[in-house]
């Protein structure tokens, strides 16, 4: 149980602790902002939320004076401008997302616009617009902000340091882990059992299988935190899923060996002229297809998820009119309830997917062909990716 | 498309494959390798203790056959023990018959021998005897005879008459 409670007292604690600084951060707005109530507002707001944002917005409500308060925290903004690297808390921009709201820092202006920060050229006072509603007068800059995307990985990423250096501990003192790390350990083993040992071969997975540990509880983790009401999206960034497809592409890169390398370049067994045709195609596959399709993959079923369990939420307010305040709350509720729970088996279903395809490829890279069945060992492999690719597209 | 490229952010990008990398990296050296290792080693002893007991019990099968064979060894080397005893005994039976019937025979030679011995010596006693007897009686009855004269005088006349007949 003592393994249990530390980060579980952790994480309240900095949870209290950011709440409480998130009450003195409230601000002020008119008395309309916020306010979900019509169609295209339950649109725009699922659609803000699928994105990164720069604060951490918790829930708005009006109170007695009609004044609407903001409850939540505002986070660190690090951009590399033209005067080099600024910070500045995220409540100035007051909630602006509109570019309106102009922010004075380090002798540069910023604006915010569509969730992204925008450095205004020098001696603009404000954001002009052209026809299709770009900026004029002002670039964006590199975004380096402890966005909630960002805090969610840094409390993801402390959690499982806490988890899984816990368990790491208890194996100095006993054989067996009790409390939360007998939960843990067949996870563990799970994912070298099932997903490791079996697609990258006994001799070779050792070394891949921290990579493939890592990758599967992050996701699997940061996956089960989008379904919470804190609603982290961070699994459905682009950005995120692309740098961990990355991670995947380097790896099978470095760790190719000369058959997969000659597999991919100069195809042994084929006519001389198709294999520079084979070539490009392989090529493709590996640089192109195969972490797309890993990116994508996490990236639209989250995204999908979120948006699918908001609008689901959101009859609530979009059938009020059709179905009355009951039926449309018990029919949100109902259908809410049952995604959520389909949900929740494809945060693991997702998370199993990506390590699951990772080590797949990786073993693809480093398996070691046996000379004398090479047509056949190949020819195997490449059943093996298609078919898992066919059944998870 | 657009809308994706749009919202895609280099700067979380940078943020989270900074994150990856040092998560990775600690994660590795101070979770998974201490987590890997002892699930190893804890395999590895399950493995070695079952191994220990398979060849357990195969040196076990090993020391009942071996046991069986001494066994079926004790047995044979009884049954041979045994009719060898058999055998000496059988032996040692006929020899003593063979031994105790000469000794009879010898025993019962001697004492045929003995016997006639002593009968020669008894027949020749009692001849001594019916020597001497005789020879008594002869004396007394001469004696008697000749104690009276006309008895003397017929003697004599007897034995001349004998002789004569002669």
């Amino acid at each position: 149980m003592r393994v249990l409670k530390t980060p579980f007292v952790l994480a309240t604690t900095l949870f209290i602790l950011l709440f409480s600084n998130g009450i003195n951060a409230k601000s002020q707005e008119d008395k309309k902002e916020g306010a979900v109530n019509t169609k295209e507002e339950v649109e725009e707001y699922i659609l803000h939320h699928i994105k990164d944002s720069h604060d951490f917005h918790l829930f708005s409500y009006t109170n007695s004076e009609g004044e609407r308060k903001h409850i939540g925290f505002p986070l660190p903004v690090i951009v590399w401008s033209s005067e080099g690297l600024v910070t500045f808390m995220s409540s100035k921009f007051h909630h602006d997302d509109s570019g309106h709201h102009i922010v004075e820092a380090s002798g540069t202006r910023f604006a915010k616009l569509h969730g992204k920060i925008y450095e205004l050229q020098p001696g603009a006072e404000s954001i002009t617009f052209d026809e299709e509603h770009h900026a004029t007068n002002a670039t964006k800059v590199l975004d380096f902000s402890i966005t909630k995307s960002v805090l969610g990985i840094v409390l993801v990423g402390l959690l499982m340091l806490l988890l899984f250096g816990s368990l790491a501990k208890q194996y100095k003192s006993k054989k067996v882990p009790t409390g939360f790390g007998r939960v843990l350990e067949p996870l563990v083993i799970y994912v070298r059992d099932e997903i490791a040992k079996p697609n990258i071969g006994d001799k070779k997975y050792r070394q891949f299988t921290g990579y493939l540990l890592t990758v599967f509880f992050f996701i699997w983790i940061l996956n089960l935190l989008g379904l919470t009401p804190l609603g982290f999206n961070v699994t459905g960034q682009l950005a995120v899923t692309a740098a961990l497809a990355i991670f995947t592409l380097i790896i099978y890169t470095v760790k190719g060996n000369k058959d997969y390398w000659q597999h991919m370049l100069w195809m042994p067994g084929v006519p001389v002229l198709i294999r520079p045709v084979l070539a490009v195609i392989e090529l493709a596959g590996a640089f192109l297809i195969k972490p797309f399709s890993l990116l994508v993959r996490l990236f639209a079923n989250i995204s999908a998820g979120h948006i699918v369990v908001m609008s689901l939420i959101a009859i609530l307010i979009t059938m009020k009119a059709e179905m009355g305040v009951v039926g449309s709350s018990l029919l949100s509720f109902v259908l809410s309830l049952f995604i959520t729970l389909i949900e929740v088996l494809v945060a693991f279903l997702q998370a199993y997917i990506f390590t699951m395809l990772s080590a797949l490829f990786i073993g693809m890279a480093v398996a070691e062909h046996d000379h004398h069945h090479e047509h056949d060992e190949h020819g195997h492999d490449k059943v093996d990716a298609e078919d898992v690719r066919g059944n998870y597209i | 498309m657009e809308q994706l490229l749009n919202d895609f952010s280099p700067g979380l990008f940078f943020m989270q494959t900074l994150i990856l990398l040092v998560l990775i990296f600690i994660l590795v050296k101070f979770a998974w390798k201490p987590i890997l290792n002892s699930l190893n080693e804890r395999e590895q002893g399950i493995q070695d203790a079952l191994d220990a007991a398979e060849a357990a019990k195969k040196e076990m099968q090993n020391v009942t056959a071996d046991s069986e064979k001494l066994l079926k060894e004790a047995r044979a080397e009884r049954d041979v023990l045994l009719k060898e005893a058999r055998e000496i005994k059988e032996s040692i039976i006929s020899e003593a018959k063979e031994q105790a019937n000469a000794e009879g025979d010898k025993i019962i030679k001697q004492a045929q021998a003995a016997i006639e011995s002593e009968k020669k010596a008894a027949v020749a006693e009692i001849k001594a005897q019916v020597a001497n007897l005789s020879l008594e009686i002869a004396e007394k009855v001469i004696k008697e005879e000749l104690s009276n004269k006309d008895k003397q005088l017929k003697l004599v006349d007897d034995m001349l008459g004998d002789i004569k007949l002669n």
